[in-house]
Formats: structure tokens, C-alpha cells, sequence
């Protein structure tokens, strides 16, 4: 097969002799991964950026084709790995949505549970290391100081502190230990003061404000003309969220909860007079309301994970175990979308009647996230790059896979 | 000290004892400004732990990791030299040396005490901006030198941004320097003893706000966050300093933390006393001495007077260091609470901000200077009695009756001492001025 | 409306250039011929009882059995797939859109088959035509910027591909 003609979009030359070609990549300290984006500048005004991704593709999809859904789970958590309890979930849901296997109510609860903690754990990553990104070292630390809270528990849970292989398709790999709820209880109530020291230095900081108000602003339409989904897409008010409006293998493991979208609709947020008031730079779809999401839907993750100790506690019977490790799969297609913490992650399983899938597909929310800061970053400042990539909350694993 | 050894040698060698006093002073300033980099290096890496709630350096040196900065500083001499390839490799190696040597010539006329100045100038403050400002060729120089993009947009911005930080930073000097009526650093520092009242910063709401925007105006020429987009972490990896590594990059970090250091102890000598205390404990001790009638032995003589100017000079430069520390701290403080503003947004603080108020702060400080000649605590006070007679200082161009009176009604706390402020003494340095010295005098009289 | 019912009322609209429809399976999908594509979409999209706004992914599936035992038990003739998920905000209903493309564009081994782009249908589209090009070899017509997205620009063959054979080496490194 012959080589791809290299045309001048893949080798960029300095034409213009007005602009600069800048390279932000892949090793640089806040593209977050190995991240390729080259800037063509006119001074310090971005005439235009280009992604370049794929330094960390690892032929996911190709080793999917290769074992079976259970010995892909591993491969799942090194998408996402900040949040590899979604990622496990998403494929877990899905290939039981092929085989139409229910878990038990007891598995629901606690796979709700450990996904919401994930959530926190990768929301606050997100928040302090966009705060990182603009300067504000300090909110780094504090909040990874209770991220580490979170993976303790996990390592208590499953023996791993961030790529946990523990939801699998027919249930999760380990019951809770005995004390492992209450050791959750007490971190979510230490933790909401945590909450409010980020709210001060970041989202009321007025630098954090001027950084991030007005800039990169997403319309609706073109969020979901892009793909954009998540915390993204919800920065832009647009008011959904798979977790209440998703397809119903998903969402009845929610039945019963209660929790609010973050999303601004008819000018505010859900009970936003517990929260740091919008301020009045900052416009719908902006990096600062993004942001703005990112931290409120903390708070509705510790509500969830609070009633999902409390149901499990109340729920009788026991958490199911995975299924057969060479489980045979029907023929047949299923895609099934979760709200992970970055997005909508959405996994494809098509099988063929062994116990090996015949494709196996991973959408991730980061990929098509990425896809609009070319947009988004037409015309700002090269510290504005910065602030836009590091609102859309990318993990370079996912996009790759 | 000059003098005082020429006073030992012919007329053709008298350059000897300059020369010898000029190297002196230079590698006493040398060693301490290597020092206290090395110190603040420490204690940016303490500070920054505690406000993130961890601990910092605590191996190296036992439980405080106070060995920390000289065990880098040995791993930064042992590093491989490196240039890039494209580099200028001239301008790629002078770019540090201007960087730190002008931060360095700032403190040949930064006093730190009444008598400790290696180099009393009557146009302090003008040489020190002046010099300060020249820092940011060795930055542009390092940037440009290095032949990468990302150094070369640290140089940009470090030049836009220094370079206009300049003028509200002189603005906001001008006010002490016309408080005083005279640029001489000594001078100014001198005439804030006494109580902490007398202080620049109590002398009149202008004065106080400009101070304020003189903080904002040293962290924006100190480089430090939220004005650090020259070399913005996450951005510019390291801005203009990225190609720099080893002893190089030491030389540029040693600068920077030379003027902050320096741009501190400005900070501190304008507006917050300098060398005095905010009690005048001296002061108040001579009284002491003589109120107790003699029974407390002090030696008399010139070498004993010595000695006490000496051992005032040393208080006073402890002062002086605590106060330039506690800025510096100040600076690290901000710098880990902050996030860091946007070039342009830099530049609008300080077009738009910084120069408009400091301007409007000097016409404010001129008129109540003009209004209220001793300020706000001058306004308060009653005038004094005609015992007090105070000629002008020599330094003050004109040698004002207003500015006259002001010095009097400062000096009033010194009971019954006449205050020689001659001409003559003054390129001995102040030490006959110290206050330790008119006290000495003044109980010597009784 | 049920989704048979929804797709029986496609087929009739629009029996032209429906090839195919399945209700039955778990995600029910529609067929449409690989060049009608770009109407599709845009009626899929604009239609007000569909108004699928939102294209979530498009997948390339290469139906190729390289062993000849097994490809002699499949009821299926080699082919590609392009499957494409499609959801509607506005009515929070899901279709799945399939296009059946030949492996090799007229047979002939090395050309890549061809499919009109709907990236001007859904933005979004363009990352994912990119990545089915990449990893599949589908070419996809009418898409301004088709070129390599995870592998390396100058990279040699489709990875996902049945009979995909890894290159010994790349730039002098080995790859395997």
C-alpha cells in the first residue's frame, strides 16, 4: 500500500514571514499528556491552532479484537485513568447490555457508589490543575491531598490507587471491605470544607476570574454540532446529562437517587445561593462556567455517593461476582454512552458468537471535546490556549486510546 | 574606612586604601547577597510547603532542610554545560552575568544601616531605579540568545513588562524622595527615626496608598507572580530561562532573588523606617542613662563612641533586614495564592491603574506636603519651642524653612540635644548623626 | 412512536435510499446507500421528528475473515461497515445509521473504498472520518482535511484491518 501523500497540512512550514510557528508539545506543562498543538501566531494572537494527537495510542481497539471483554477491562481504566471507575462501568454496562444481564440492586448501588467518588476525585484534578495551568500553585497541592484520600479507599477496595480493573461485566470484583463505608462517610465530611477553600482561591479569585471570563466561548449549537458533552456541553446551558436522560440499562441504576444537572437554565444554576455568585464578566459557555460545572457537580457527587452508602447499607442480598472469564457472546451490536466525569464515554461491542468480541469500539468525550478548541481558539492570546485547553478537561488517554 | 587607612599611607599610595576598601565592600555585598539567595531559596521552598500544607526541605540539614540551598547550589555547579546548538553562545553566557550584576550594583548604594552604605551616593534612589532598569537587557539578552521560541516570547514579555512597571515604580518613589527633599537614601531613612509614626507610611494618606502600589510595582519588576508571565511555568516551560541550566540558571535565579531583595529593602528604607526601629529604643535608652544620674557605668572616649555607633549601625541594619525579609516573605506569599495575569492584562495594571494612581498619589502627597508640612502627625503636633535650633540639611537643594521646621518637629523627641547636621561630616557617613551618637553626645554634655 | 414503527415510517418516506433496516437488535439500525449518505444526514438531522442533532460516533467495522475454515461458516460477504450513532437531544431518541462499503473500491486490492463526508452535516464529524481513514481505510470524499490522526502521518496501512500486516519497521525502529 503506498505511503499517504504528506500534504502541507501535516508538515507545517513557515510560510508567512509575519507569523510564528509555535509548537506547544507534546511535552509541555499544561497540555495535559502529550498533546500536540501548533499555534500559528501573529505576535502573541493565535492566528490558529492544530491538535496533533496520537502520541499515546495503544491499540486499544486492536487488542479488543484479541481477548475477551473481561481481559479488556485493564485496557478500559488506561483510558480515562482519572476516572477508571467510569471507564469500567461504561464497558461493563455495555457488554452486559449485549449478553442482557442485570446485576443485582446491592452491585447497582455500590458501582454507583464507587463511580461517583471517581467523579470527585476527577473533577477535583480537573479544577486544581486548570488552577495549575494558570498559575495558582497552591490548590494543586490541597486538592490532590484529598484526591489521595479518595484513591486510599480505593486501594483499600480493590488494592489499586488508580487503575482499579474492579467493575466488570456481571457485577465488581470485591465486595466492600468491613469499615470501608464509614471511612467514606468521614472523608466526605471532612471534605466539604476543601470545597469552599477551592471556591476562594479559585472561582472567586478575581486574576482566576479575569483569566477565564469571556474566554472561549462555546455556543450551544456548536457544542452539540461538535460533540462536545459533559461538563463542556453543560457550561454552555445546555441541560443534559445521561445519568437522568440516557438510555435505561443506565439510567435505572440511578432510579431512586437524588441529585441536580448542573447546567444554567432560565439564568441560574441549580441552588446557586450555596455557591459563589457568577460574576458578571463571565459569559454562558466560557471557560469560567465550565469550570463553574466542574466544581458544582462535586457537590452533587458527594450527595450521590451519601445515598448510595445508605442504600447499600439498607439493600439485602449480595454483590454479584463477573461473569465466566471466556463468557461466549451472542451475535449481535451494542453501543451504550455513560456520563463520565469528562463527558459522554461510549463503548461499541459487536460479537460473533465466541468468547472474543469482533470489534470492540471506545468514544471518548476528550476526542470530540478537543475537536472545537480549534475553533474556539481563533484570534486570543497564546495564555488564553492555555486557559481553553485546560477548561475542556482533557486526558490524553482517552482521546488516543 | 577609606580614610581611615589612607590615613596610614604616602600620597602616592592613598589609592591602595580606595581600592582595598572598594574590594572590601564589594565582596562583603557579594557574600551577602549569595547568601541571602541562598537563604531565600530556603525559605521560598519552606513557605511555599506550609501554605500547600506540606513541609518543604527537611532531609538535607537535619529537621529543617537548611542545607537544602547549598547542597543545590553544589549540584548546579556540577551540571554539564549546556548551549543549544543555534544558540549565540557569546550573548548565551554574558545574559546572566548583566542580569545578576546589575541586581547587585543596586545594593553598592542600598544603605542598610545609618553608617553601612558601600557607596553613599546623594542620588541613591535615581541610581538605584536606574540601575534596577537595566536588568531586563540581561533577561532579553537570555531569551533571545537561546534561539528558541518559547525563551524568545519570555524576553518579549519580559521587556514590555519591566520596562513599563518602570514608571509607576519611579512615581511612586518620587513621593518619599520629595517628603524628604533629597534622593540620599540615608538621608531619607534618617529622617524617619523616632517612633513608627514617623515613618513614611503614616505621613499622609497619599503616601500610604502609594505604597501599596509601589508593592504592586516591585513584584511586577521582581518578575514574581501574578505578574510572572516572562516565565510563566505552565506556559513558556521556563520563558526565557528555559535553555538555562546549571550554574547559568542559578546566576539568573540569583539575580531575581537579588532584586527582590533589593527592591525590598527600597520598599523598606522609603516608606517603612529603613534602619529604625519603630521604637526609638536608643533613644530612649541615652535618656535612660542619663536619668539615672550616672549610675550606670558607660565608658567615655571616642573608640567607646565608636564602638556604640557600630553597635547602633548593627541594630539598625537588623532592622533593616527583618523588614527587607518580611517583604520578600510577602512576595512569596503572593506568589503561591495567586494565579498569574495575562501579558496583556499586566499591561493594562499598569497603564491604566498603576501609572494613573500614582501620578494622582503624587499630586495628592505634593499638596499635603505643601498644606501640612509634617505631614499628618506634623499637622498634629504642637509647634515646638524656640530651644530647638536646626539648621536645614546641606543635602536638601533649596534648604526650605518649611522642610526645616519638619525636621525639628521630628528631632523634638531628642530632649535638648542639639542636632549637628553638617555638611562636613557627611562624607564620613552619617555615623556622628546616628542617634546613638547624639545620644552619647547629648549625655556627655549633661 | 415505538422505533418500528419510526423506521417503517423512514422506509416509506424515503424507500429510495433506505437499503435496509432491523428493528429486533438492540441498538435498531437503518441501511442507506453509501451515496445518498449526505441527504440522509442532513434529513436525519433537520427533520422535526427525528432531529438527530447530535452525531456521537462513526465506526469503522471490517467484516473479514482471514482464516478460510471460519470464513467458510460466516454468513456474511467481506465488507466494510461504517456505522454511525446518532441521538436527538430535542426528542432524546437514539437510530444507528450503516453504510455497507466494498473492502477495495472496484475490486482492485490497495484503493481504498469511497464515502461521502457529513462533516458539514455534524462538525463533529470530521475527527471521526479522520480516524475511520486512519484505521480502517475508508476514504472519505468532500472532507477538506483527511489525513492520519492517530498514527503517524507517514504511516503504512490500516491498522484495524482483518488482514493488516504490521511493517517490521518504522524509521529504523522495530516495531515488533
Amino acid at each position: 500500500m503506498p505511503a499517504e501523500r504528506l500534504d502541507s497540512g501535516t508538515v507545517e512550514v513557515d510560510v508567512a514571514t509575519d507569523e510564528m510557528l509555535l509548537n506547544m508539545g507534546p511535552q509541555h506543562p499544561s497540555t495535559h499528556g502529550v498533546l500536540r498543538l501548533a499555534l500559528r501566531t501573529d505576535g502573541e494572537i493565535v492566528v490558529d491552532v492544530t491538535p496533533h494527537i496520537g502520541y499515546l495510542h495503544r491499540c486499544a481497539e486492536k487488542i479488543g479484537e484479541n481477548v475477551t471483554p473481561r481481559q479488556w477491562i485493564p485496557v478500559t481504566d488506561r483510558l480515562d485513568y482519572l476516572a477508571a471507575m467510569n471507564m469500567n462501568l461504561g464497558w461493563a454496562l455495555t457488554v452486559e447490555k449485549l449478553l442482557g444481564h442485570e446485576v443485582s440492586e446491592k452491585t447497582q448501588h455500590l458501582r454507583v457508589l464507587v463511580a461517583e467518588l471517581n467523579r470527585i476525585a476527577s473533577h477535583v484534578v480537573a479544577a486544581v490543575c486548570y488552577g495549575l495551568d494558570l498559575g495558582s500553585f497552591t490548590p494543586f497541592v490541597w486538592g490532590f491531598r484529598e484526591r489521595e484520600k479518595i484513591l486510599n479507599l480505593f486501594e483499600e477496595l480493590c488494592g489499586a490507587r488508580l487503575t482499579y480493573s474492579y467493575i466488570t461485566p456481571g457485577g465488581v470484583t470485591h465486595d466492600a471491605p468491613g469499615g470501608w463505608l464509614d471511612k467514606c462517610d468521614d472523608f466526605l465530611t471532612q471534605f466539604a470544607p476543601c470545597v469552599d477553600e477551592l471556591h476562594a482561591l479559585l472561582t472567586s479569585n478575581a486574576i482566576f476570574v479575569r483569566r477565564t471570563a469571556g474566554v472561549g466561548v462555546l455556543s450551544p449549537a456548536m457544542a452539540i454540532d461538535y460533540g462536545c458533552t459533559g461538563p463542556v456541553l453543560r457550561g454552555s446551558g445546555v441541560d443534559w446529562d445521561l445519568r437522568r436522560d440516557g438510555e435505561s440499562c443506565y439510567t435505572r441504576m440511578y432510579e431512586g437517587y437524588e441529585f441536580e444537572v448542573i447546567a444554567e437554565t432560565g439564568g441560574s444554576y441549580p441552588n446557586d445561593e450555596e455557591y459563589p455568585p457568577v460574576p458578571p464578566a463571565a459569559v454562558l459557555g466560557d471557560s469560567w462556567h465550565r469550570f463553574y460545572v466542574r466544581m458544582l457537580e462535586v457537590v452533587q457527587s458527594m450527595k450521590l455517593v451519601r445515598q448510595a452508602i445508605e442504600k447499600y447499607r439498607n439493600t439485602e442480598g449480595e454483590v454479584d461476582k463477573p461473569i465466566k472469564l471466556k463468557q461466549k457472546l451472542p451475535e449481535g451490536e451494542a453501543y451504550l454512552e455513560t456520563e463520565a466525569p469528562k463527558g459522554q464515554m461510549g463503548f461499541m461491542i459487536i460479537g460473533d458468537g465466541s468468547s472474543v468480541p469482533w470489534r470492540v469500539r471506545a468514544r471518548s468525550s476528550s476526542f470530540c471535546n478537543l475537536s472545537v478548541v480549534r475553533e474556539l481558539c481563533r484570534g486570543v492570546l497564546i495564555a488564553d490556549v492555555v486557559a481553553i485547553v485546560g477548561s475542556m478537561d482533557l486526558v490524553m488517554g482517552e482521546i488516543d486510546r | 574606612m577609606a580614610e581611615y587607612l589612607a590615613s596610614f599611607l604616602g600620597p602616592e599610595w592613598q589609592w591602595i586604601a580606595y581600592a582595598f576598601t572598594a574590594v572590601f565592600s564589594c565582596v562583603l555585598l557579594l557574600a551577602l547577597v549569595v547568601t541571602a539567595a541562598a537563604a531565600f531559596t530556603w525559605a521560598e521552598r519552606k513557605v511555599s510547603a506550609r501554605i500547600q500544607d506540606r513541609l518543604g526541605p527537611t532531609r538535607v540539614g537535619r529537621r529543617f532542610g537548611w542545607l537544602q540551598s547549598p547542597a543545590d547550589g553544589l549540584k548546579l555547579l556540577c551540571k554539564e554545560d549546556l548551549i543549544p546548538a543555534a544558540a549565540d553562545r557569546f550573548l548565551f553566557r554574558l545574559a546572566p552575568y548583566i542580569s545578576f550584576c546589575t541586581a547587585f550594583c543596586v545594593f553598592l548604594a542600598l544603605p542598610f544601616a545609618g553608617g553601612f552604605v558601600a557607596l553613599r551616593l546623594n542620588t541613591a534612589a535615581f541610581f538605584i531605579l536606574a540601575v534596577a532598569g537595566l536588568e531586563v537587557f540581561g533577561v532579553i539578552l537570555g531569551g533571545w540568545a537561546s534561539r528558541s521560541k518559547w525563551s524568545l516570547y519570555g524576553a518579549m514579555r519580559e521587556a514590555a513588562q519591566v520596562v513599563s512597571y518602570e514608571i509607576p515604580l519611579g512615581l511612586c518613589v518620587v513621593i518619599p524622595v520629595m517628603i524628604a527633599g533629597t534622593m540620599d537614601l540615608v538621608a531619607i531613612g534618617n529622617d524617619q527615626a523616632g517612633w513608627f509614626w514617623n515613618w513614611y507610611l503614616f505621613h499622609d494618606p497619599f503616601t500610604f496608598v502609594t505604597f501599596w502600589i509601589y508593592v504592586t510595582c516591585a513584584v511586577a519588576g521582581a518578575n514574581r507572580l501574578p505578574f510572572d508571565m516572562p516565565e510563566s511555568e505552565s506556559e513558556l516551560v521556563a520563558g526565557f530561562m528555559t535553555e538555562y541550566s546549571g550554574f547559568r540558571w542559578s546566576v539568573f535565579f540569583m539575580g531575581e532573588y537579588a532584586s527582590m531583595f533589593a527592591l525590598s529593602g527600597l520598599g523598606a528604607i522609603l516608606f517603612l523606617g529603613g534602619w529604625n526601629g519603630p521604637i526609638p529604643v536608643v533613644a530612649l535608652i541615652g535618656d535612660g542613662v542619663s536619668l539615672t544620674g550616672g549610675l550606670v557605668p558607660v565608658p567615655d572616649g571616642r573608640t567607646a563612641e565608636l564602638a556604640a555607633v557600630f553597635l547602633g549601625n548593627l541594630v539598625g541594619m537588623t532592622n533593616f533586614i527583618l523588614k527587607a525579609t518580611a517583604g520578600v516573605i510577602c512576595m512569596m506569599w503572593i506568589r503561591w495564592t495567586l494565579p498569574r495575569l495575562r501579558i496583556d492584562q499586566v499591561m493594562t495594571t499598569c497603564l491604566k491603574y498603576c501609572i494613573p494612581l500614582a501620578a494622582a498619589m503624587l499630586l495628592g502627597a505634593m499638596l499635603w506636603t505643601y498644606t501640612f508640612p509634617g505631614g499628618v502627625l506634623g499637622a498634629l503636633r504642637p509647634a515646638p519651642s524656640a530651644a530647638v535650633d536646626v539648621p536645614s540639611r546641606s543635602h536638601a537643594p533649596h534648604g526650605n524653612a518649611l522642610h526645616g521646621n519638619a525636621l525639628s518637629r521630628r528631632f523634638a523627641s531628642f530632649r535638648g540635644s542639639t542636632f549637628q547636621a553638617s555638611g562636613s561630616h557627611a562624607e564620613h557617613g552619617n555615623q556622628v548623626d546616628h542617634p546613638v551618637a547624639v545620644a552619647f553626645r547629648s549625655r556627655q554634655e549633661n | 412512536m415505538k422505533i418500528e414503527n419510526m423506521l417503517k415510517q423512514l422506509e416509506d418516506r424515503y424507500g429510495r435510499w433506505i437499503t435496509g433496516s432491523n428493528a429486533e437488535v438492540i441498538d435498531p439500525w437503518i441501511e442507506v446507500a453509501p451515496q445518498r449518505l449526505p441527504e440522509a444526514a442532513r434529513l436525519l438531522r433537520d427533520e422535526p421528528e427525528w432531529q438527530l442533532n447530535m452525531l456521537h460516533c462513526i465506526t469503522g467495522v471490517d467484516y473479514f475473515e482471514p482464516d478460510e475454515k471460519k470464513a467458510a461458516k460466516v454468513d456474511w460477504q467481506p465488507h466494510v461497515e461504517v456505522v454511525y450513532h446518532l441521538s436527538s437531544m430535542v426528542h432524546n431518541h437514539r437510530l444507528v445509521v450503516k453504510v455497507m462499503l466494498p473492502r477495495w473500491k472496484d475490486g482492485v486490492e490497495g484503493q481504498l473504498p469511497e464515502l461521502p463526508t457529513v462533516s458539514d452535516v455534524w462538525s463533529t464529524a470530521a475527527w471521526h472520518e479522520r480516524e475511520v481513514y486512519d484505521l480502517i481505510g475508508v476514504r472519505f470524499t468532500g472532507c477538506e482535511d483527511l489525513r492520519r490522526i492517530l498514527c503517524p502521518e507517514d504511516w503504512e496501512g490500516h491498522p484495524l484491518r482483518k488482514d493488516y500486516r504490521q511493517p517490521p519497521e518504522y524509521h529504523g525502529i522495530k516495531t515488533g
